[in-house]
C-alpha cells in the first residue's frame, strides 16, 4: 500500500512540474514589466511603471489595439451570425451529408495559416483588388468560423425542441416563440462564440501578417515587428497588459454568462 | 413533426458559400498556380508544367526543410505526449476541489496571446533570461550558456502552444473510461500498475493519437516559433512559403511549397482518419 501513495505522490509531483513549466515564463514576463532597466531582463532592480506610462503614449501600439478591437468585433459578429445557423442546422436537423458538410465545415482548423493566407491574397491578386480591411475581415471570419461552428454546436445540444413546441401549442406566434424561448436559450451559445471568434481574431499573426496593409496593422503583428529589432522592456509592459486583458475578459464573462443563465431559470 | 428538408439547408447555405468562395476557390487556386511560370514582371504567366515542383526537389536545400519540419514535428508529438500524458492521467483520477480550477488552469494559455506566449520564452532562456541569470548566479558557470535561437528554443515555444491541446485529447478519452473496470481488475488480483497497463492505458489510445495528430499538423503549419526563437537554421516550411510569397513575391514557387505542405497533412490527416476516425479531435476541440 506504502508504494501506491508514492506512485500517486509522483504524479501529483510530475503536474506541478508542468504547470510550473507552463506559467513560468507567462509569469516572468508580467514580473519584468515592472523591471525600470534599459533592458528588459533579470535581475529585478527597482519596481515601477514607467513601461507602462511609455507604452501608453505610443501612439503606433494605440492606434494597433484600436484597430485589432474594430476587427475583432466585427469578425465575431459575423462570424457567429453565419455560424450559429448553421450549428442549428446540425443540431436540429437530420438531413443526408450531413456528417460530410460538417467534417467539411470544421476540416479548415488543420489547414495551416500560411496557406490560408497565400490562398486568400492570391485569390484577391487574380480578382486584381489591393488588401484592404475587408479583406482582413473576411479572412478573420473564415479563420474564425470553424472554432465558432464547434463551440456553438457544443452548448447547443443540451437546448430541447419541445421547448418551443410546447410555447407554440399553448398559443404563442412564431415571432414570440422565438423572442421568449429559442433566443434565451440561444444567448449563451452565441455569446460564448463571439467570445471565441474575437479571440482568436485578436490574436491571430501569421495569416494576418500576410493580408494586414502598413494601415491596419494590428497589435499581434505591431508586437511581431518590434521584436525584430530587439527585445525591449516596453513588449514585456505591452505583453503584461495583453495577458490581463485577455485573461480576465473570459473570465469575467463566464461569470456575467452564469449569472444570466441562472436569471432565466425559473 | 414533418420537417421542411430545405430549412437545414437554408440555414447552412451563408457558411456554406462563405467557406466555399473563400476557402475552397482560393485553395484551389493555389494548386492551379503552382503550375503557372513565373514572369520577371507583371501577372505570372498560366501554364501547366512542373519547374516549380522540379525546383524544390532539384537539390537538397529545399528537401532539408521539409525534412526539418518533419523531424521538429515528431519531436514535439514526443514531448507534448511525454509531459501531457501524466497531468491528464492526474485529472481523471483526482479527487480534489481543486480539479475545476486546475482545469480551467490548462485551458488558460488558450487565451493568452501565442506571441506573447512565445516570445516569452526569451527572458527564461536568453543570455540575460532567468536559467541563465540564476546559474551565473550561484556560480555553476561563468559564460552564459546558449540556450535560444536553437531547435530546443523553437520546439519549447511549441510545447507551450501545442501541450493544452495534448492534455485535453488525453483527458476526454480518459474521462471516458469506466472507472470500475479498473477495480475490477485490482479485485480479481491485478496491481494497480497492471489494471492501468491493461486497462486504462489502451482505453485511452483514441484520445493519445488524437492528440498526437493535431500536435504534429498544427507544429507543420508553425510560422511565429521558428521565427522568434529560432536561429537561421531552425527555418520550416511556413517560413519558406512567407518567405517565397511575401518576400520574393515568387507566386508560382511559393503555391508549390505550399500544396507540398498540404499534400503531406492531407496525407497523414486521411491515413488518420481511415483508422481512427477525425471526430475524436472535433470531440475534445469543442471542449476548449
Amino acid at each position: 500500500m506504502k508504494k501506491l501513495i508514492s506512485g500517486w505522490t509522483l504524479i501529483k509531483l510530475y503536474t506541478i512540474l508542468v504547470y510550473v513549466w507552463m506559467f513560468a515564463p507567462i509569469v516572468a514576463v508580467v514580473i519584468l514589466a515592472f523591471n525600470p532597466q534599459q533592458f528588459g531582463t533579470f535581475p529585478m532592480e527597482g519596481f515601477s511603471f514607467k513601461w507602462f506610462v511609455k507604452l501608453s503614449q505610443n501612439s503606433t501600439i494605440l492606434e494597433a489595439f484600436q484597430n485589432s478591437l474594430v476587427l475583432g468585433s466585427l469578425t465575431a459578429i459575423f462570424s457567429t451570425a453565419i455560424g450559429v445557423p448553421a450549428a442549428l442546422a446540425f443540431i436540429r436537423y437530420e438531413f443526408k451529408g450531413k456528417e460530410f458538410i460538417n467534417t467539411l465545415l470544421i476540416a479548415p482548423i488543420m489547414i495551416p495559416e500560411v496557406i490560408l493566407g497565400v490562398a486568400l491574397l492570391l485569390f484577391i491578386r487574380w480578382l486584381q483588388q489591393p488588401k484592404s480591411f475587408a479583406l482582413l475581415l473576411i479572412g478573420h471570419v473564415v479563420l474564425t468560423l470553424p472554432y465558432v461552428l464547434l463551440i456553438v454546436q457544443a452548448r447547443l445540444v443540451g437546448i430541447k425542441r419541445e421547448y418551443e413546441e410546447a410555447a407554440l401549442s399553448l398559443g404563442a406566434s412564431p415571432f414570440q416563440t422565438f423572442r421568449e424561448i429559442t433566443f434565451p436559450l440561444l444567448a449563451p451559445a452565441i455569446f460564448a462564440g463571439m467570445l471565441f471568434a474575437f479571440t482568436i481574431s485578436f490574436d491571430d499573426v501569421t495569416a494576418t501578417l500576410f493580408w494586414a496593409t502598413a494601415q491596419n496593422q494590428t497589435v499581434p503583428v505591431q508586437i511581431f515587428s518590434m521584436l525584430r529589432t530587439s527585445i525591449s522592456p516596453e513588449i514585456n509592459a505591452l505583453g503584461a497588459v495583453m495577458i490581463v486583458l485577455t485573461v480576465s475578459i473570459p473570465l469575467a464573462a463566464g461569470y456575467v454568462a452564469r449569472r444570466f443563465a441562472r436569471g432565466n431559470t425559473p | 413533426m414533418k420537417e421542411k428538408p430545405w430549412k437545414p439547408w437554408l440555414l447552412l447555405s451563408p457558411s456554406l458559400t462563405a467557406v466555399f468562395l473563400l476557402l475552397i476557390v482560393p485553395v484551389c487556386f493555389v494548386v492551379v498556380y503552382s503550375f503557372w511560370l513565373r514572369a520577371p514582371s507583371g501577372m505570372d504567366i498560366p501554364a501547366f508544367q512542373f519547374g516549380n515542383y522540379a525546383k524544390f526537389f532539384a537539390d537538397s536545400f529545399y528537401p532539408v526543410i521539409l525534412l526539418n519540419t518533419i523531424r521538429v514535428a515528431l519531436e514535439t508529438v514526443f514531448l507534448c505526449l511525454v509531459m501531457g500524458y501524466i497531468p491528464a492521467y492526474f485529472f481523471y483520477r483526482t479527487e480534489s476541489r481543486l480539479k475545476p480550477f486546475l482545469m480551467i488552469l490548462v485551458m488558460l494559455p488558450f487565451w493568452i496571446s501565442f506571441i506573447i506566449r512565445t516570445l516569452s520564452w526569451i527572458n527564461i532562456l536568453g543570455d540575460s533570461g532567468l536559467i541563465n541569470h540564476l546559474l551565473l548566479k550561484y556560480g555553476m558557470i561563468t559564460t552564459p550558456l546558449p540556450m535560444l535561437y536553437n531547435e530546443g528554443a523553437v520546439i519549447m515555444g511549441l510545447i507551450q502552444y501545442l501541450l493544452p491541446f495534448m492534455i485535453l485529447n488525453i483527458y476526454v478519452s480518459l474521462d471516458g473510461i469506466d472507472k470500475s473496470l479498473t477495480e475490477a481488475a485490482q479485485s480479481l488480483g491485478c496491481t494497480e500498475w497492471q489494471a492501468f497497463r491493461e486497462i486504462t492505458l489502451p482505453l485511452s489510445l483514441p484520445g493519445v493519437s488524437a492528440g498526437c495528430l493535431l500536435v504534429f499538423v498544427l507544429t507543420c503549419g508553425t510560422y511565429l516559433p521558428p521565427m522568434i526563437l529560432g536561429g537561421p537554421g531552425n527555418e520550416m516550411i511556413a517560413n519558406l512559403i512567407f518567405k517565397r510569397v511575401i518576400g520574393t513575391l515568387d507566386w508560382p514557387f511559393g503555391s508549390a511549397i505550399s500544396v507540398i505542405l498540404l499534400l503531406l497533412l492531407v496525407i497523414i490527416v486521411y491515413t488518420y482518419n481511415r483508422y481512427m476516425g477525425i471526430n475524436q479531435i472535433f470531440k475534445s476541440l469543442s471542449k476548449g
